[in-house]
Formats: structure tokens, sequence, C-alpha cells
């Protein structure tokens, strides 16, 4: 049972994850390759604070929103003006240089040893310490992350934001600032990326810079891309594929390099695979369009 | 009042304007003329900030707009199509219109997200944008995705996008190329309705009998230069338009 709620857990931080990358591949039709640096920086925020300072859970939550927000809001403001394949190659760079800095800045993050002994998610003082209530906050916040990305999708922002997805020229000509638009998406984005970090910071209690590598990136691309870019579940679909494949191979005995080996195929022929088959993903209706 | 002045473009070593000084004056149906090369749409595309020219100015009103982007030139009043067709095809015929309101205090994020005050401004909007569908002759089609309309019907979409903005100043990119002779009647109707509400107009086409129907004063262009511009029997006739182009 306690195996079951640590991949649901998962399954939360990784749809977290996707659904706010989604806003920027689904919905705007823009590729950054960075997504697991801002989830990092979420991270090493939330647990620094608690650990030096003692902060509580929700504002370092809080405080790793606001750091990733407001970096992602630097890196965009030049990111931003760059198009397609060059914004990719951009963010990829800050990617490599975010992940430099978490395992070479060793004062601050400790470098590959990691951060240790980071307290379980406490809310009004309180220690959640049950697996139970672990799962019930993780599901609580893929709920709001959910909620947040719907609303935004559904109302006159998020209509700006698939004009610029379609044609951004045209959402021009008809007056719509389409740069500062881009940007807050990927502030926002960036920020639930940021508490999904902090989540996961709390939730495993230590932290090391694995965790936040380019592949882990590019898993969560895979986990939109497989769900269904801009698609309503496709998210939730692609993060529960893909945290699921790899257990199910644990379950059927593959473990250890070979496991890791097979689980990088997996994911390249699913790719593959699902592009060949249905190319708006499993959930897509609209084509994806980075 | 719209001037530009002296405006040059090149491309790889291809002068596409070279010097083009022109005004259009407030109200009216101005066509631009010319064979294909002739800088047309690099004009439409300067004046509109898509292209920034190398050299030139261009004012709207007195006040010079050449090197603003083109989301403040449209808020400014300058509305455009483009020759290749540009919509959101996947949203409905309604919601493009829509998206195209001007001013939309519902587009900030946090009033969407939150929802304060949306209901009623999307309900004016909508109900502008069902009024110019109406105008257009596509409020049948308010609730179909814009890309399953045909190729003319997409045409009068982005007609009626261009309305939805308020502007003053309509530049239209070839509107009734490609178009079914029936449709073609009825975008020339709709401009000619424009003028009668006191916009201006702006068009380049290569359909001269459409040129001759609507156009108030007729640019011909050649060679990245303008080599005439006045009323369009006075240019039509000339020998020089009748010798580079019409023939």
């Amino acid at each position: 049972m306690a195996y079951l709620e640590h991949i649901l857990i998962l399954i939360s931080i990784y749809t977290i994850l996707a659904i706010s990358l989604d806003l920027l591949v689904g919905h705007t039709g823009l590729l950054p390759i960075s997504h697991a640096a801002f989830y990092g920086i979420g991270s090493y925020t939330s647990a620094l604070l608690a650990i030096r300072l003692g902060v509580p859970f929700i504002l370092g939550l809080l405080a790793g929103m606001c750091i990733a927000g407001l970096l992602s809001l630097l890196v965009s403001l030049h990111a931003l003006r760059l198009r397609e394949d060059y914004l990719a190659i951009a963010t990829f760079s800050f990617q490599v240089i975010a992940f430099s800095l978490f395992n070479n800045w060793t004062r601050l993050t400790k470098g590959p040893l990691g951060i240790m002994g980071i307290p379980k998610p406490d809310i009004f003082g309180a220690t959640i310490n049950s697996s139970h209530l672990l799962l019930a906050l993780s599901i609580t916040l893929a709920g709001f992350s959910y909620a947040v990305i719907t609303a935004i999708a559904s109302s006159p922002f998020g209509r700006v934001l698939h004009a610029i997805r379609e044609d951004e020229l045209f959402a021009q000509s008809l007056g719509k600032n389409t740069f500062k638009y881009k940007l807050t998406a990927f502030t926002v984005s960036a920020a639930l990326a940021g508490a999904a970090g902090s989540l996961y910071a709390h939730y495993v209690t230590y932290i090391d810079p694995t965790s936040y590598t380019v592949p882990e990136s590019i898993l969560v691309i895979s986990m939109v891309i497989i769900g269904g870019a801009g698609s309503r579940w496709g998210p939730l679909v692609g993060a529960v594929t893909l945290v699921s494949i790899p257990e199910g191979l644990r379950l059927v005995g593959l473990q250890g390099p070979a496991a890791a080996n097979l689980r990088q195929m997996i994911y390249g022929a699913l790719l593959v695979v699902t592009i060949m088959i249905r190319p708006h993903g499993l959930m897509g209706k609209r084509g994806f369009r980075p | 009042m719209l001037r530009c002045q002296s405006l040059r473009k090149t491309f790889d070593g291809v002068h596409a304007l070279e010097g083009v000084s022109l005004e259009f004056y407030s109200a009216g149906i101005s066509a631009i003329i010319g064979p294909n090369g002739a800088g047309k749409t690099t004009l439409l595309n300067v004046i509109t900030g898509f292209l920034k020219p190398d050299a030139g100015q261009c004012f709207l009103h007195d006040r010079e707009v050449t090197r603003l982007p083109p989301h403040r030139i449209a808020r400014l009043g300058i509305a455009r199509t483009f020759q290749d067709l540009r919509l959101v095809r996947q949203i409905t015929v309604l919601d493009n219109v829509m998206l195209a309101c001007p001013r939309q205090q519902d587009e900030r994020l946090l009033r969407g997200l939150l929802h304060w005050g949306v209901a009623r401004e999307e309900a004016r909007n909508r109900e502008e944008a069902v009024r110019l569908l109406e105008d257009v002759g596509l409020k049948h089609e308010a609730e179909r995705l814009a890309g399953e309309m045909s190729y003319g019907q997409q045409k009068l979409l982005t007609f009626a996008c261009c309305l939805a903005t308020k502007a003053q100043i309509i530049i239209l990119d070839e509107p009734v190329a490609g178009v079914h002779p029936e449709m073609i009647s009825h975008i020339l109707d709709l401009m000619l309705r424009l003028r009668n509400d006191g916009k201006q107009v702006i068009f380049t086409e290569h359909d001269i009998s459409a040129v001759r129907r609507v156009a108030d004063e007729i640019v011909v262009m050649y060679g990245g230069r303008k080599i005439a511009q006045g009323a369009p029997r006075e240019v039509l006739e000339s020998p020089q338009i009748i010798e580079v182009y019409l023939a």
C-alpha cells in the first residue's frame, strides 16, 4: 500500500510538472527545455529555507514558486525574443547552467552530496508524516495546478495564448503584445514547476542535482507529448504512463542497469510509436506545434 | 492620414522599396497595384510594423510610427489582413472575432483567472462579434471551427476581425484573390460600406475590375518605386501604366 501511495505521489508531482509545461507547449506553442531547472530551483529554495531558517513548508513552497517565477522571467526576457529551435537551445543552455550551479555551488547546495534532512511538509505547525496525508497533499497541489491551468486555458488570456500558438503574427496584427503574454505564461509555468520541486524536496527529504538534469526536462516534455499537448487530460495521462512504466519494469523483475537502459529504450520507442500512431498524443485533439 | 516618406527596404541586395513616398488621406478606398515583386506587400508590412525599413519614415496623423512594433501600430488604429490567410483555425469563428475586440481587460491573467467581471465583458464582446459576423454574412457559421470554413469564408472572417479591432484604417492584402466570383462581389460591397462609414481602406490587388469598382484612388508600384498615384481613370488610362503593368 505504501508503495502504491509512493507511486501516486510521484504521479501527482509529475502531473504538476507536465500540466505546467503544457501551458507553454500545448497552449502557447513554445518548447522550452528548462523545466527541470525551475523544478530544481523550487526544491533547493524550499529545502534551504527549511533547513537554514526553519521556514515552514507553505512559505518555503511560496518562496520556491516566487524564485522560480522570477528567474524564469529573467531568462525568458531574453529567450522569448528567439523563435522555435533557438528558443529551445537558449532554454536548454539555461538548464545546463542551472544543473552546473546545483552541482558546483557546493557552499549553497552541497553539490553532488546533496541536501539531507529536509523536514517533511508541515501545515500550520503539524508535520505530515503519514503517507496517506502526503498523498492527499500531493493530489491537492496537483488538483490546484490543474484548476489554475484549466482556468487560464479557458479564459480570454488563454484565447490569446492559443492565437499565439496558431499564428503569432495574426495575434500581433490584432494589437496583442504577444511577448508580454508569452512572458506571463513562462513565469506561471516556472512557478508551478517550482511548487512541484518544493513538494518533491519535502516529500523525499533528500535532494541532489541528479533529479534536475536535462533528461528530467526531456522526460516532462515526453509526458506532455505522449499524453497530448494542449488537451485537458493529456498531461495527467502522460505522467501516469511514464511514471508507471519504469515501476512496471521493476515489478517484472527487471532491475539495475538493465532496467535503466530498457527504460530509456521504452521512452524512445513510446515517443516514436505515439508520434506515428497518434501524432496528437494519447488524449490530444490538436496538433503538436512547438 | 497615413504618410510614408522615402521608404527603403532591401532583401539580400534586392531593392523591395526604393524611396517610396506617398500619402493616404482619411476616408476613402485606395488601391495599390503593380506586378508581382513591385513591393506592394513589403510596403504594407513596413506600414504595419511587420518589417522595419532600412530608411524612411511612416506617420499616422503626424505621429511617427516607423519603428513601433506591430501590436502598437494596430492599437493606434491600423488593422490589416494578410495575403496568406492568417487566423486561429483551431478555435471557433466567433472566438476569432472576440479575440480581435480591442482593449480587453479580461485578457489580463488575474482577471481572467479569477473571473472578475469577465462574464460582463465577454457578453459585450460576444454581442459585438455576432453583429459583425452578421454584417459579413457569417453569423450562421459562428460556432464552427475557423479552419473548417471555405477559403472565401475565411477571408470574410479576417475582414470581420479587422472590423472588430475598431481601427480607422483597414489594410487588405489581396482581399479577393482566389475567391469565388459571388464572394468577390460581397467583399467589394463590404469595402464600399466601410468607406461610407468613414473608414479608410487601403488594399493591394491584381484584379483590375475589382479595383475599378471600388477604388477612389490608385497607387501604382513598379520595381520598388511608386510610379503613379491618382484617380482611377487618370491612372489606368496613362500610357506609362498600360505599358509597364496593364499590357
